[in-house]
């Protein structure tokens, strides 16, 4: 597709990002239906399929998660006109989702080292450390099971839970689990 | 005063750090390109157990907080851990280490995925491999249970906590937000007031 954004356009991708920012509490794919919204319904500056790709790309190349948001940015700069707009819609959209939380980040870090004796920031810190375990075991069970539960998903499930079994109990490298994964997934084994 | 907080945050002993803001920007970078599906698995290996730069209660304690505040949770630790040890310019090479290697290949992955998307080989190795993910994100969260032994709650506790949170949001797919609003709420309070009867 092929569309055509004006300065103004380019100044409201980068504060749209900037206001998602400060609502990405949990991650920014917490984030994701609405940029979906902004990008795909309300703007069409990016297609469905497009919008689907930047996040199955990113979660299936090493690094944060996070990188879905620049890949989004990439093909809505694409979109406008090849690769000198790609880069700015990515600096626009992954600088517009990090620099707000990071600023708070790093404030928010030195107070709470300075406070740390403080019984609210003691209380704040190990209040939450059951609940965010919580969180990890429910994002692995999300991972695994995805929105359906059919039993011939069965050899994925067994996969997962070797996996946990060997991460938990044994010091083996996580990149040789990967590459056994993307072996057995390449020959049609799971 | 320098040296008394010195000493003091020398006191868990066996606890080690980063050399230089490039030893951790390298550090990030390594760790950032072994993380697949989320680089937390990874984080939590080679920060605690490899590098052991955190304890297991220090990691769970800062992942809180990564979690709480908004942003993406690994960057926000990457803040946190790059601060304490060298300030801003830590916190610049913690998330420049994370971000810069990987984002220059999720482009290049961006370029060519165009041409191989439709192949039933790579569809089924990306299958495969969001399978072990699913796996790397669940044995973190069983082995960093392993610090709630010496919570303040007590063990029953803990685990009503983590267990309503888990399904929450696990099962029952609830918003994140109201999650953490009622859960973390309660969890904070019990914790501020166990606390406050100890600290009497």
């Amino acid at each position: 597709m092929s569309i055509v954004l004006t300065t103004g356009d380019w100044l409201a991708l980068f504060t749209h990002y900037l206001v998602l920012s400060l609502l990405t509490v949990g991650g920014a794919i917490s984030a994701a239906p609405d940029m979906h919204r902004f990008l795909v319904d309300e703007h069409a500056w990016l297609s469905d399929p497009q919008f689907s790709a930047s996040i199955a790309i990113a979660q299936s190349s090493p690094g944060p998660n996070v990188l879905f948001v620049a890949l989004m940015g990439w093909n809505v700069g694409q979109n406008a006109g090849g690769l000198g707009p790609a880069f700015l819609g990515m600096s626009l959209t992954l600088g517009g989702i990090m620099l707000p939380s990071a600023v708070l980040t790093y404030f928010a870090t030195r107070w709470g080292h300075e406070n740390r004796e403080r019984r609210t920031v003691r209380a704040f810190k190990q209040g939450m450390s059951p609940i965010v375990i919580g969180l990890l075991l429910a994002t692995g069970w999300i991972l695994a099971t995805g929105n359906r539960y059919s039993f011939d998903r069965w050899p994925l499930w067994l996969l997962t839970a070797v996996a946990t079994l060997l991460v938990w109990r044994t010091r083996v490298h996580l990149l040789w689990l990967l590459a056994a994964g993307a072996l057995l997934g390449w020959f049609g084994l799971v | 005063m320098s040296s008394l907080s010195a000493a003091i945050e020398a006191a868990p002993g066996d606890r080690a750090r980063p050399q230089s803001v490039s030893d951790l920007f390298v550090s990030f970078t390594f760790l950032a390109l072994q993380g697949f599906g989320g680089v937390l698995a990874v984080v939590q290996r080679e920060l605690v157990e490899k590098k052991r730069w955190m304890t297991r209660e220090e990691f769970v304690e800062d992942w809180a907080v990564a979690q709480i505040l908004p942003g993406p949770n690994v960057v926000n630790l990457a803040i946190m851990f790059g601060e304490r040890n060298f300030g801003w310019r830590g916190a610049a090479a913690g998330v420049l280490g994370l971000m810069l290697v990987p984002l220059l290949l999720v482009i290049c992955l961006a370029l060519v995925y165009t041409h191989y998307a439709a192949n039933p080989h790579v569809a089924g190795a990306l299958r495969g491999m969001g399978a072990i993910a699913a796996g790397l994100v669940t044995a973190t969260g069983i082995k960093l249970a392993t610090a709630l032994r010496r919570h303040p709650l007590g063990v029953p506790m803990v685990v009503a906590l983590a267990f309503a949170s888990f399904a929450s949001v696990g099962l029952a797919k609830l918003p994140l937000v109201y999650v953490l609003a009622v859960l973390g709420t309660l969890g904070c309070v019990l914790s501020y007031r166990k606390l406050a009867q100890r600290d009497a």
